[in-house]
């Protein structure tokens, strides 16, 4: 079996997504960018799990919790985008900057 | 702990078997602890208490009592012989610092005394020292002076026994000043303390002679080496029992260091009471007693310069309570005269004779003790210038203090009368003919100073300022407690006379670890018992007729005045302004000298030590401290300051500076990772 269009694909899809946490202003593009890295690894794990074959199925398991902890990330992200929102009427992280020294 | 016991002593031609005593005897040295344990009690709550901390004493020698009459009992009835030890320290070359208590007749009789008369002081004083300044203190310290006692008279070696004499000396020193507020209180305290610790160095440096000759401390040890006239002993017995007889001189206020025990009258009457019966002047007498097989056997030159010391005390000194107007003092002088007797007895050869005497003096000199202060309590003066007539206003003290007068002079037939034969018969029958006349001349002049101080006290019109009355239940209570013993404790001993079912007084002294060896009368002697009474019979005539009839002119016919005598009584022999005058002649150049030694060397010595250090000190804290040492933490610091100050910029709160740096590292371990490596 040929994982490479799987590779390309998951690559591109990283791309996009650091592409997105660096660039974009709004919080909630930001998360949706980190989901696409999540995802972009996921399919590399599916793909080599299917040429590998592993009788354990590490390949999948693996992405499995790699959904799950997404799952978990997006949950709190947004939570924390709310409140955020809530109080200062902004998404934007330049708004944001009270983190520092 | 080491026990040990031998089963049977000999004493005269009975055979006493004894018994360990059991459980008893190894418990009795809780005795030794309770007062001390009641001292710390009193201390940290008696303020609190109904009685200020008075119960708690009493409550402490109460359980004691226990323990001693059991224990009394057991030996009356065949003979209790004991001795428990623990080892506290080593102090090498074979030596052994032990803690312990001795069960044998000797100690048995003091735990005894010293418990009851104790306890009956303790009840006295709940009523007397009501009201007064600081109780709790006054409990406290009367405690520990108890306490102090019990260790000595438990004590098994002599290392214990100076601990206790110390506690005494100590304890007596807190009483007698008691009432501190007045300088002259604590001048009294202090001639106390500084004429015993004169006595004392006699008894360390005797201690530190035998027990090192000795190789022990123990006492049972030293009574069976003297018995077995050990070489080495024999070489330092004299020089040994010299000095512990200085020391017995101190505490039992022998002439010349008796000037301490009037004065100590300054303290509260209880402490008199407690002081001149059980606790502290009888210490000396027991030491005697205690170490008798040594003078018994190797110290025998050592007899005849105690046995004249004693002499003196008992006459002279008994002379001195004709003059004195204290009726404290009168009592005082009193207590001197008959430890004079004691201790003639007991260098004489007369173990039992001496003691029997302690034993019933301690009840008849407390009861006059309390009686007098009961009187004073009442007339609220010491001087017997301010009373008088008494005998209507407080019957109840004033026929005690008469059973305690004639005990004292030695009437038939009161605890006295046979404890001052016994003495006479002792002192005959070793062969001291002319010491026994001066001993029943002495009778003469106890009976004649006794009567005066009856008659000044409680016949003849009252002199004093307002209404005296009875004292208070709690106070006459002792009083008639004290009575009974000091009618019928002098048949515990009668020569001759056995008494049914319990050895008499002789025998359970005995119980020892060796045999006393000394005599006891096989029967009355008449003749001799007889002019002992005549001459007591004579005393109390011949001062009825000076101080009782003439009732109105009284006081003037107290001063007889015999040329020379009189002027000489009055001044105490001279002996207080000799030992004032020594100090004063001795003293004062050495602390001159010390003084100019002190300005001028040590001060030297030390300021120049003081600026040296100065010099270091300031050289080492600007040089090596602020330079060196502040140096490097002071760099340290700056540099992490400056460091961070720099970093913090790099922090800038924005979130996609930190991912952009990420990524790039990222890239930067791919671009390694790939190409590189």
């Amino acid at each position: 079996m040929i994982v490479n269009q799987f590779l390309v694909l998951a690559a591109a899809l990283f791309a996009i997504g650091i592409y997105g946490l660096l660039i974009r202003r709004n919080i909630v593009l930001i998360l949706l960018s980190v989901e696409l890295m999540l995802n972009a690894v996921n399919i590399n794990l599916i793909a080599f799990e299917s040429m590998l074959d592993t009788p354990e199925a590490i390949g999948q398991v693996f992405a499995v919790f790699v959904i799950t902890v997404a799952a978990a990330e997006v949950g709190i992200g947004l939570a924390i985008v709310l409140m955020i929102f809530r109080n200062r009427q902004s998404a934007n992280v330049d708004d944001l900057n009270l983190m520092r020294w | 702990m080491t026990n040990f016991l031998i089963l049977a002593a000999e004493e005269g031609e009975h055979v006493i078997t004894a018994g360990d005593g059991g459980w008893w005897a190894d418990t009795a040295g809780l005795m030794l602890v309770t007062p001390l344990i009641a001292f710390l009690a009193i201390l940290a709550v008696g303020k609190r208490l109904k009685h200020q901390g008075g119960e708690i004493a009493v409550a402490a020698l109460a359980v004691n009592l226990v323990w001693a009459t059991v224990l009394l009992v057991m030996n009356m009835s065949g003979g209790v012989l004991d001795q428990t030890t623990f080892e506290i320290a080593n102090i090498g070359n074979g030596l052994v610092f032990e803690l312990g208590w001795v069960v044998d007749g000797l100690s048995i009789m003091m735990y005894f005394l010293v418990n009851l008369v104790g306890l009956i002081v303790f009840v006295y004083a709940l009523g007397y020292m009501h009201g007064d300044v600081r109780v709790p203190w006054f409990f406290a310290a009367f405690s520990l002076f108890a306490g102090s006692m019990l260790i000595l008279v438990g004590a098994p070696n002599l290392m214990q026994m100076i601990i206790g004499w110390e506690g005494v000396g100590l304890a007596s020193y807190f009483l007698i000043g008691f009432y501190w507020d007045d300088l002259d209180n604590v001048r009294a305290g202090n001639k106390a303390f500084m004429t015993n610790k004169v006595a004392d160095i006699g008894l360390i440096l005797g201690a530190v002679i035998l027990g090192v000759t000795l190789g022990t401390f123990d006492f049972a040890q030293l009574d069976l080496e003297s018995v077995a006239h050990n070489e080495a002993l024999a070489g330092v017995a004299v020089v040994g029992g010299l000095l512990l007889f200085f020391g017995a001189m101190g505490k039992s206020a022998q002439f010349p260091l008796h000037i301490w025990l009037p004065d100590a009258m300054a303290g509260p009457t209880p402490v008199s009471a407690l002081m001149h019966a059980a606790t502290m002047v009888t210490a000396g007498v027991y030491l005697m007693a205690r170490t008798f097989p040594l003078y018994e056997n190797l110290a025998q030159e050592a007899r005849p310069w105690m046995i004249a010391i004693g002499t003196i005390t008992l006459f002279a000194i008994g002379l001195l309570a004709l003059v004195a107007n204290d009726i404290k003092k009168v009592l005082a002088y009193s207590t001197v005269s008959q430890l004079g007797y004691m201790m003639t007895a007991v260098a004489a050869g007369g173990y039992t004779a001496g003691l029997f005497h302690l034993f019933t003096h301690a009840f008849f000199k407390a009861l006059l003790f309390l009686g007098a202060g009961s009187v004073i309590h009442a007339v609220h003066s010491n001087d017997m210038s301010d009373m008088g007539g008494l005998r209507k206003h407080m019957p109840t003290t004033f026929w005690t203090f008469v059973v305690g007068s004639l005990a004292l002079a030695g009437i038939f037939p009161l605890a006295g009368f046979w404890s001052k034969d016994e003495i006479l018969a002792t002192l005959g029958y070793e062969g001291y003919t002319l010491v026994m006349w001066i001993a029943i001349a002495g009778a003469f002049v106890t009976a004649f100073y006794m009567t005066r101080t009856v008659a000044l006290t409680f016949f003849g019109e009252y002199k004093g300022h307002g209404h005296p009355h009875e004292s208070p239940r709690i106070m006459t209570g002792p009083l008639v407690a004290l009575a009974i013993p000091s009618v019928l404790f002098g048949l515990l001993n009668i020569p001759g006379v056995e008494i049914p079912g319990i050895s008499n007084f002789t025998e359970w002294l005995g119980v020892r670890e060796v045999t006393m060896g000394d005599h006891h009368a096989e029967g009355i002697d008449f003749l001799l018992a007889g002019s002992g009474l005549l001459a007591a019979l004579a005393g109390v005539g011949l001062g009825w007729m000076i101080w009782g009839k003439d009732r109105a002119s009284q006081q003037e016919r107290d001063r007889f005045e015999i040329p020379l005598l009189y002027p000489l009584l009055r001044r105490k022999y001279f002996v207080d302004d000799a030992a004032l005058g020594l100090v004063g002649a001795t003293t004062g150049p050495v602390a001159r000298l010390v003084d100019w030694t002190n300005t001028y060397v040590i001060d030297g010595i030390v300021n120049a030590v003081g600026g040296g250090t100065k010099f270091l000190g300031g050289l080492v804290y600007n040089g090596l401290d602020q330079l060196g040492v502040d140096g490097v933490f002071n760099g340290l610091s700056a540099a992490a300051d400056s460091a961070g100050s720099a970093l913090r910029k790099i922090q800038t709160g924005r979130v996609q500076q930190y991912a952009s740096g990420f990524v790039a590292g990222a890239l930067i371990l791919i671009v390694l990772f790939v190409f590189v490596i």
